[in-house]
């Protein structure tokens, strides 16, 4: 049956507390999971009583104020600072998002911060993303033609490039995938929300002309149809894209070819 | 020890679930009726007695009606069902087993009412 419980070896027990400087004034705590595959030992949440005079407004900034003045074992992704690359995507405060383009003044509280859920976590806030890639590189995110390349670009109407808005932005940072309770169960299976997007970018591509082979490699009953529209997706999404929408529109059209 | 992109693909495409998509919304979509008629229809007998419930059920457009009613209903709970299953069980033998436990029990459920009714309907019993 489903797991709803964590195996033994992945719950996660109190850790360690980092108490703030002496004499900071204005401090916030944060809780943050911790696990090192070397240690043997179980994921613990350390808690860490941030000065939060002199750091930047983000939540990327208290993270990497932590890693470099408080705890340097602190593992994290990160890289543009601006939420273009995708990489530093995890759970806060219950949600999925980017830490760098969440603002610590959004947050209210303490501030929980996890791996993007239901993924082997590597180390720390470090989630194993290989299916994930996998799955995106699955629905052959490529131009693909009979008709030879032409010897100059492809032409496309204003009206038909205005269809890829909204699909072309996705950052792969694996937020909508890993908030998906489908993808939490049948991962394995199911491409997950990201993948779908991306597989949709190209079937609504006027230049595109394998539409058919694309329709037919997603009408499966796991690839496509473990999505039942939970819209976690959606919700979640930090560039504010709609994969859901982008699933409901591939069914349709799988739907309309049978009709 | 097979690549990433090997589990991925896996076995390839069913190329099925169109059907079963479909037919969970046109049974949904027959079922707001249906199952509003059928509603009503139990509200209005509450306090009859059973041979007039008997007389009801006899007469050819409750018959009708029941008999859509009912296979409807079993076939979009059968689809349901085999959702649910397919999401949660995750253990591929009992997942085999409960999908044919399943489709074999709403078979038989689907054809034992929908016989019950038509023996009302034409023996009055």
């Amino acid at each position: 049956m489903a797991e709803f419980r964590l195996p033994k070896n992945s719950r996660y027990t109190d850790g360690k507390k980092w108490p703030a400087p002496a004499g900071a004034k204005n401090t916030r705590t944060f809780k943050i999971y911790r696990y090192d595959p070397d240690s043997g030992e179980n994921p613990r949440t350390d808690i860490y009583e941030l000065d939060m005079d002199g750091c930047g407004p983000m939540l990327l900034d208290a993270l990497l104020k932590i890693k470099s003045e408080v705890d340097p074992t602190l593992t994290l992704r990160r890289s543009c600072r601006e939420g273009i690359c995708g990489s530093c995507a995890m759970n806060i405060n219950g949600s999925n998002g980017l830490a760098c383009t969440v603002g610590l003044d959004e947050l209210k509280g303490d501030i929980k911060v996890f791996p993007l859920p239901h993924m082997p976590v590597v180390k720390d806030l470090v989630p194993d993303l290989t299916n994930f890639y996998a799955q995106y590189a699955s629905v052959q995110p490529w131009m693909q033609t009979v008709t030879a390349p032409p010897s100059r670009e492809r032409l496309q109407s204003k009206e038909d490039r205005a269809k890829l808005d909204g699909l072309y932005e996705c950052i792969l940072c694996a937020c909508c995938s890993t908030s998906c309770p489908s993808y939490w169960w049948n991962g394995d299976r199911y491409l997950g929300p990201a993948a779908l997007l991306a597989a949709y970018r190209w079937i609504v591509d006027s230049r595109d002309e394998y539409t058919g082979e694309r329709l037919d490699e997603l009408e499966d009953p796991f690839k496509l149809y473990r999505c039942h529209t939970i819209m976690n997706c959606t919700n979640t999404c930090p560039k504010g894209l709609n994969p859901a929408k982008a699933i409901a529109e591939t069914k349709k059209m799988l739907s309309m070819r049978a009709l | 020890m097979r690549t990433p992109i090997a589990n991925v693909r896996g076995l390839g495409s069913a190329k099925t679930g169109v059907h079963h998509f479909n037919m969970q919304r046109l049974t949904a979509i027959a079922l707001i009726p249906l199952a509003l008629w059928f509603v009503i229809s139990l509200v209005c007998h509450l306090g009859a007695s059973h041979a007039e419930f008997i007389r009801w059920v006899a007469c050819p457009w409750n018959t009708g009606l029941l008999a859509l009613f009912f296979g409807a209903m079993f076939y979009h709970s059968a689809l349901g069902i085999q959702v649910v299953l397919e999401d949660y069980v995750s253990h591929e033998g009992l997942k085999i087993a409960s999908l044919v436990a399943s489709k074999l029990a709403h078979v038989a459920l689907a054809v034992m009412t929908i016989l019950a009714m038509l023996r009302i309907a034409f023996t009055g019993a």
